[in-house]
């Protein structure tokens, strides 16, 4: 029996295990399914990364060389090239890999750190042919930063999340053409910031409350036909504009896999498409926690190494039986909110703040987050600007909380 | 010189290629395509029918119950993945309990075995998931789903195996009777032949003409589908049409072999028999045709939308018949042609051997096909085999679950993949919920690597449809 197996060599991996090493765990193990750490940030070669955790600017690489450094004279054990293909309840974790064949292991404590998976083509029915040269912005950024070829030389980005707005630009550096970045909802899915040094300063427009509508070509893609929407994001006939392409990227959001999760009966929140999870990253069954965009999709690298080291850090408090049995408090949303994570809050855990991350589902500007108990407002933080593309946080002080049931999150003007 | 040239590698050409490959007979198959399996074959309902649906008498009835009943031990032979998971037609309305009363009769007049008719109760029971107003069901328990192009691809590379010739990439441009033959001009060489046979789907109607004056029209017919995560796979148990119309079988829902859910398809007359684009509007009407089965879908786990393109004619049967002398029409295969086709080949092969082609059984025929899928394998069974190659425990394909081995042994095979849908069709990596998102790259490093060819050069899928545009 292991003390803590580690499911994902990733950012949220990473910095888990070393959340748990420095709270006294020794016997860590950490299943990493490609060959070496890092997982996508090893692809991410721009810059961005790391102005919270280390106060400087690095590259994804850099910052995952940091943790993997970090790891070096420590006691954590790691399986690369190695896939897991179950958990089950009682915390065993079935795998695979070229030198030990088939195998399990059991764990008193297990993190879940698997990441996220890019929507595809499929999953938004977008309609027309089918042919090569329609790519997630990720395939397009591996083949690109990973094996040096370019995929596509006139573009058009559908979805306007980061990687896409990321891709537009690299795209862009390396010799191709990007026509337009288009985006079905009336605000942009990525960072202020991106949109600023991916479009704008290379002249790339951004078409709001626009999608595609049509795919050409029957072998290598010939174009693709874009309309303007209507406010519930129906296409308008007549506004159809045609753009002659080869390439289409999708940056139309991402989806925690949670396929091993769920294979071990653990309760998913439908609209994060995570685990639900306490405020020690813990899931619904006990031992076993999770982390990073499995759990929710996180905008920055720096709050997925904040998130995986408290679950880190409450692996080993679960280890070394340092979590009583205390009653949870349910955090409800309210209006614009659209989740939060956690979603339950235990009592009388060590920290004196709960970190409340969430998204709202519209831009807002001049507001007031509130958290209330039903009978009063316990908590309350001004924000001048809110946008579905930044993800909030706020420290909740656990005094607020009292003896509330549950909690609920508003944003109110 | 061949005995016999096969025009048309899908399902019923390979049907056709494999039940002659057990006679001592020089064939080639030609391709158009740069692989087996490209046209109707990979997009439908992958279902094998059971065959009350075809009126009685007609050889598309004899055909689709025999193939029927072909299914399970050719399956089990070839290692296609196959279940019966036995079909229902339900009825809403009493209009439509007497149409379940003619399949039911029109079934056993086919010869269908177990059919049975369902009350309510029953139905709800075996499938909790369907709509509650459904009201009865005539249910088919010899009814299956089978992986389509797999079944062809199994037929194809047993012909192969046994010695046919497979000629990939090669079209058809004319047709010339010379003294004694028929020689057979592409856009590489020309073959000389006894027997040409026109398994060319959609383009059978050409085929035809380049011999004979037309005698039937094709009528390409579109049909479009949702394909959705495993996470919808388990709504329901068997395949659930709702009763025939006009135009066909109708929307269905179904799980699939590999444990998605299909839904689909409508269907449309085309005039380009190569057009497989799906819309928006027909894909709106085949969602909420299929609303009236099952409410439950959670649409937002599509992974796919496709549409295949249905060989239709203006004929109620099957065209099966010597459209010149030595010239065999295998045309029109409509559904059910997926279910008939090893029947057809069977069919084929009584008819040529009625018109005087001398069979002589093979003395050292192979009939059978294992591929290795490390998912099914026990965990000893795993081991043994990593053990023995370490690239079987490489995980490529993590939504399906397939190593880098089995992407090898598709790229290495009777009829090896060229191609990433290629490889996608012999051993499912990138056909799961991300669809090749993660995969891809590296099936084409694979690709390239195994069949030593510069990575630019893999392709998707058909000639043309390139991946990468150009290395920096």
């Amino acid at each position: 029996m292991r003390d803590l197996i580690i499911v994902g060599g990733g950012p949220a991996g990473l910095a888990a295990a070393y959340g748990a090493y420095e709270k006294g765990v020794k016997d860590i193990l950490i299943l990493e399914r490609e060959d070496t750490l890092g997982g996508i940030l090893n692809q991410c070669i721009h810059n961005g990364f790391g102005l919270h955790r280390f106060k400087e600017e690095l590259s994804g690489p850099e910052y995952a060389q940091r943790y993997i450094d970090m790891l070096k004279d420590t006691t954590v054990d790691i399986l690369s090239g190695t896939t897991v293909l179950e958990l089950r309840e009682d915390r065993t974790v079935c795998a695979l890999n070229s030198r030990q064949g088939y195998f399990e292991l059991q764990a008193k404590t297990v993190i879940l750190a698997m990441g996220c998976r890019e929507r595809t083509r499929g999953a938004i029915s977008i309609p027309g042919s089918r042919p090569a040269g329609v790519f997630t912005a990720g395939a397009a950024q591996k083949y690109l930063n990973m094996e040096g070829y370019l995929c596509g030389k006139r573009v058009v980005v559908l979805g306007s999340g980061d990687i896409g707005l990321i891709m537009a630009r690299r795209m862009t550096l390396e010799g191709a053409k990007v026509l337009a970045c288009v985006e079905v909802m009336p605000y942009s899915g990525g960072l202020t910031r991106n949109i600023v040094q991916c479009l704008e300063d290379f002249g790339i427009p951004l078409y709001l409350s626009h999608t595609v509508t049509d795919v050409r070509g029957d072998r290598r893609l010939t174009g693709v036909t874009v309309s303007k929407v209507d406010e519930n994001r129906n296409p308008i006939p007549g506004t159809e504009m045609d753009f002659d392409c080869d390439t289409l990227l999708l940056s139309v959001g991402l989806i925690p896999e949670n396929e091993l999760t769920r294979g071990a009966g653990i309760e998913i929140d439908p609209r994060t498409n995570g685990p639900l999870v306490y405020d020690n990253m813990e899931t619904t069954l006990e031992g076993v926690f999770a982390c990073g965009n499995v759990v929710h999709v996180h905008d920055l690298v720096d709050y997925v190494s904040e998130e995986a080291a408290r679950a880190g850090a409450s692996a080993a408090n679960r280890i070394l039986g340092k979590i009583p049995e205390h009653r949870a408090v349910h955090i409800k949303t309210d209006g614009a909110v659209s989740y939060t994570v956690p979603q339950y809050i235990r009592e009388n855990a060590e920290e004196k703040t709960v970190s409340l991350s969430f998204r709202v589902r519209k831009i807002l500007d001049d507001v007031k987050i509130q958290v209330s108990d039903g009978q009063r407002t316990v908590f309350t933080a001004k924000r001048t600007h809110m946008a579905p593309g930044e993800m909030e946080k706020i420290q909740l002080p656990r005094e607020a909380i009292g003896d509330a049931r549950d909690l609920t999150v508003s944003v109110e003007k | 010189m061949y005995d016999v040239l096969i025009v048309g590698c899908g399902v019923v050409g390979a049907a056709t290629a494999y039940a002659l490959s057990r006679y001592q007979l020089k064939i080639a198959v030609l391709e158009k395509e740069n692989d087996v399996a490209m046209g109707a074959t990979r997009a439908n309902s992958a279902i094998i029918h059971a065959g009350f649906d075809p009126e009685e008498g007609t050889l598309m009835a004899k055909l689709n119950v025999r193939g029927c009943l072909m299914a399970e031990e050719l399956c089990r032979k070839l290692d296609v993945p196959y279940r019966k998971n036995g079909s229902l037609v339900l009825s809403f309305s009493e209009d439509e309990d007497k149409t379940l009363e003619k399949l039911y009769r029109r079934g056993i007049s086919n010869g269908v075995p177990d059919l049975r008719i369902l009350e309510s109760e029953e139905l709800h029971e075996l499938e909790p998931n369907l709509s509650p107003t459904a009201r009865r069901a005539l249910y088919a328990p010899s009814a299956g789903i089978v992986s389509p192009w797999d079944y062809a691809l199994a037929m194809a590379e047993t012909a192969v195996r046994n010695g046919a010739e497979l000629f990939l990439e090669t079209e058809v441009h004319a047709i010339e009777k010379t003294e004694t033959a028929w020689r057979v001009h592409t856009n590489r060489k020309s073959f000389e032949t006894a027997y040409v046979i026109n398994c060319a789907g959609v383009h059978s109607g050409q085929i035809h003409e380049m011999v004979a004056a037309p005698a039937f029209r094709i009528i390409p017919c579109k049909g479009q589908y949702f394909l959705l995560d495993k996470s919808e796979g388990t709504l329901c148990t068997r395949t659930l049409f709702q009763c025939p119309s006009k135009v066909g079988k109708g929307v269905l829902v179904s799980p699939t072999v590999h444990g998605n859910l299909i839904v689909g398809p409508d269907a449309v007359d085309i005039e380009n028999c190569e057009d497989t684009s799906t819309t928006a509007a027909q894909l709106a009407f085949v969602r909420k045709t299929a609303e009236k089965t099952m409410t439950k879908i959670n649409y937002r786990n599509t992974i796919r939308n496709f549409a295949g393109v249905r060989s239709n004619s203006d004929r109620k049967d099957f065209i099966i018949f010597f459209g010149e002398e030595k010239f065999l029409d295998v045309a029109g295969i409509k559904s059910p042609g997926l279910t008939a086709a090893p029947a057809i080949g069977e069919y084929v092969v009584k008819l040529l051997e009625n018109d005087g082609l001398v069979l002589r059984k093979k003395e050292d025929y192979t009939d059978s096909r294992k591929v290795i899928r490390v998912k099914e394998l026990s965990s000893s069974e795993k081991n043994d085999l990593i053990k023995k190659d370490p690239s079987y425990g490489r995980v490529v394909c993590r939504c399906e679950t397939v190593t880098e081995g089995e992407i090898v042994a598709a790229a290495h095979g009777p009829i090896p993949a060229k191609t990433v849908d290629g490889v996608k069709r012999r051993c499912n990596a990138g056909m799961g919920r991300c669809q090749g998102g993660f995969c891809g790259p590296r099936v084409v490093d694979i690709l390239a690597r195994e069949q030593n060819r510069q990575k630019e050069e893999i392709l998707k899928d058909k000639e043309g449809s390139f991946i990468l545009l150009s290395k920096l």
